[in-house]
């Protein structure tokens, strides 16, 4: 995987989110304001932007960019957050992208990092109840070889962390200025990290299939 | 969505580049980052200022930023936090030798931004958190108290004592004293909507209305009917001295800040509602501001602020200041 790659993922994750664009603007505007799908959006056309000028750039500087233009672009917690996320991986990358236990130790600091800006952690509605899960997932099948197993795997989890937002009360974040009425209602910010990382391990089965 | 719009994706920055113009005389714009600043910049060194915040509730900041108030403001995307490149720029355009105060109203998104934005200046930095809400709850469960209309009193009282040459330590610790003897709490009789979103941002039927709303329209005590001015303050009123604990004959400011759809005349009502029952209460209101500062897009309703006041937050506030939205003694 080379940063040419990388930004392929990016336009795939750009599709995936779009295609969810309207549910993800009532997901906020239940439980939030209703901005969020208009920051990721916005984030990701941006940073989909960097692409003609870094596409043979090394890897760690392409997370870097990236990462700078999330911070620059989405405002809001998750453009802090998912910033903090990217940059956080940046800093981990250790000169290949083929190793999934390289991705791993990538995607955890990246992860530690946003636990850390967002004072947050699992069970509190949030995108980190998506996040967290996958890391520590990530952690458990670092051997796997097969790719298309550890796609199912994360995808499975990531989906199940984004479900289980449904019945919590935010402690964290605008959410929890409704006490009680935050239940029942799955959070915005998990959705959209569960999209985007679902549509990365759709593209890579889909990949192992037609090799 | 009827609007005053070219292009809903250019809102900000032709409204920011509008605001430059028409207030040409006290500060200049800056796009991309975007962030507005005093046009003269002291000529002592001062303790500089920069407050910021989602767009939506002008005049708040931009119309703050002037003499005796703020030094800059960075403005996000409508009800979005601003981004760390912006407070980086505006600090490194107005530090004076002093250093930066942040002034951060407490939401998760403006408090990250900010602290990612003072992780990479070079500057002395401090922030003061302003969370004046009396309507949530302040605990561990959740995010906490929010900023609302009482930073305008936070902005306006440390903005006069920076000008004095206070020290960075001073003036945070006196930020931190006016939010602590500062209450506020507020109703909403209809919704907004965010031009991106293009639809109101939640539902109140004809009746009802949002009991201790935020100011992005978020949820607060309780949804109910509508009563009538005076039984709304009494509530309100209540919430916010049940907090503030003031003692008998404490001097007050009253303000009686509108949401963006409320007429002055409603607003003005509201302060005699207010003014009674302080004064039934043996609370002196001896200063007082009416209007529309800290606004939710055109949501109709408005809230209450109240500032304990001691010798030297009265002093401060009735210093001279100079900005597009607040101007008196000079």
């Amino acid at each position: 995987m080379n940063s040419k790659d990388i930004f392929n993922y990016l336009e795939i994750i750009e599709f995936q989110i779009s295609k969810h664009k309207d549910e993800i603007e009532k997901l906020d505007q239940e439980i939030g304001d209703g901005d969020h799908i208009f920051n990721v959006l916005r984030g990701l056309k941006e940073a989909n932007s960097l692409k003609e000028k870094n596409i043979n750039e090394p890897v760690d500087k392409v997370f870097k960019q990236i990462g700078m233009k999330i911070m620059t672009t989405v405002g809001g917690s998750s453009g802090a957050l998912f910033a903090t996320l990217i940059i956080g991986m940046s800093k981990k990358y250790d000169n290949s992208l083929e190793n999934l236990e390289n991705i791993s130790n990538m995607f955890s600091e990246g992860v530690e990092a946003m636990k850390i800006r967002g004072k947050s952690n699992v069970g509190e509605k949030t995108m980190l109840d998506v996040l967290i899960p996958v890391a520590i997932k990530l952690k458990e099948i670092k051997n796997e070889k097969k790719m298309n197993l550890v796609a199912e795997k994360i995808k499975k989890v990531a989906q199940e962390g984004m479900l289980s937002t449904k019945e919590m009360i935010a402690t964290k974040g605008r959410a929890s200025f409704l006490g009680e009425r935050a239940k029942g209602h799955i959070d915005p910010g998990a959705r959209s990290s569960q999209l985007a990382i679902e549509a990365i391990c759709n593209e890579l089965i889909k990949l192992e299939e037609n090799l | 969505m009827k609007k005053f719009i070219n292009n809903v994706e250019n809102i900000l920055s032709e409204s920011l580049s509008g605001f430059g113009k028409a207030h040409a005389d006290i500060l200049n714009v800056s796009l991309s980052p975007d962030f507005i600043y005093r046009k003269n910049k002291s000529s002592k060194p001062k303790v500089a200022l920069i407050s910021g915040g989602g767009s939506g509730h002008e005049p708040l900041h931009g119309g703050f930023v002037g003499t005796g108030m703020l030094d800059a403001a960075c403005p996000g995307q409508v009800f979005s936090a601003p981004t760390p490149d912006q407070m980086e720029a505006a600090a490194n355009k107005v530090h004076n030798d002093k250093g930066i105060l942040f002034i951060v109203k407490n939401y998760s998104g403006d408090i990250m931004n900010f602290e990612m934005g003072a992780d990479i200046i070079d500057h002395e930095h401090t922030t003061v958190i302003v969370n004046d809400d009396v309507a949530v709850e302040d605990s561990t469960f959740t995010t906490g108290r929010r900023g609302v209309a009482g930073t305008m009193i936070v902005e306006k009282t440390v903005g006069s004592l920076a000008e004095t040459g206070a020290s960075l330590e001073e003036c945070k610790n006196f930020g931190d004293h006016v939010n602590k003897m500062t209450g506020s709490m507020g109703v909403a009789f209809t919704s907004c909507t965010v031009p991106a979103a293009g639809k109101p941002t939640f539902e109140l039927s004809g009746d009802e209305i949002e009991f201790g709303v935020g100011i992005h329209g978020e949820p607060g005590r309780k949804r109910e009917k509508i009563r009538s001015a005076n039984e709304l303050t009494k509530d309100i009123i209540e919430s916010i001295l049940e907090d503030l604990k003031p003692d008998n004959n404490q001097e007050v400011l009253l303000h009686i800040n509108g949401f963006g759809g409320t007429p002055l005349m409603e607003l003005y009502l509201l302060f005699e509602c207010g003014q009674k029952l302080l004064e039934k209460n043996n609370i002196k209101v001896t200063r007082s501001i009416v209007g529309n500062f800290t606004t939710s897009l055109e949501m109709a309703g408005g809230s209450f602020t109240i500032t304990k006041l001691d010798e030297k937050i009265t002093k401060h506030w009735d210093t001279p200041v100079h900005t597009a939205a607040l101007r008196w003694k000079m």
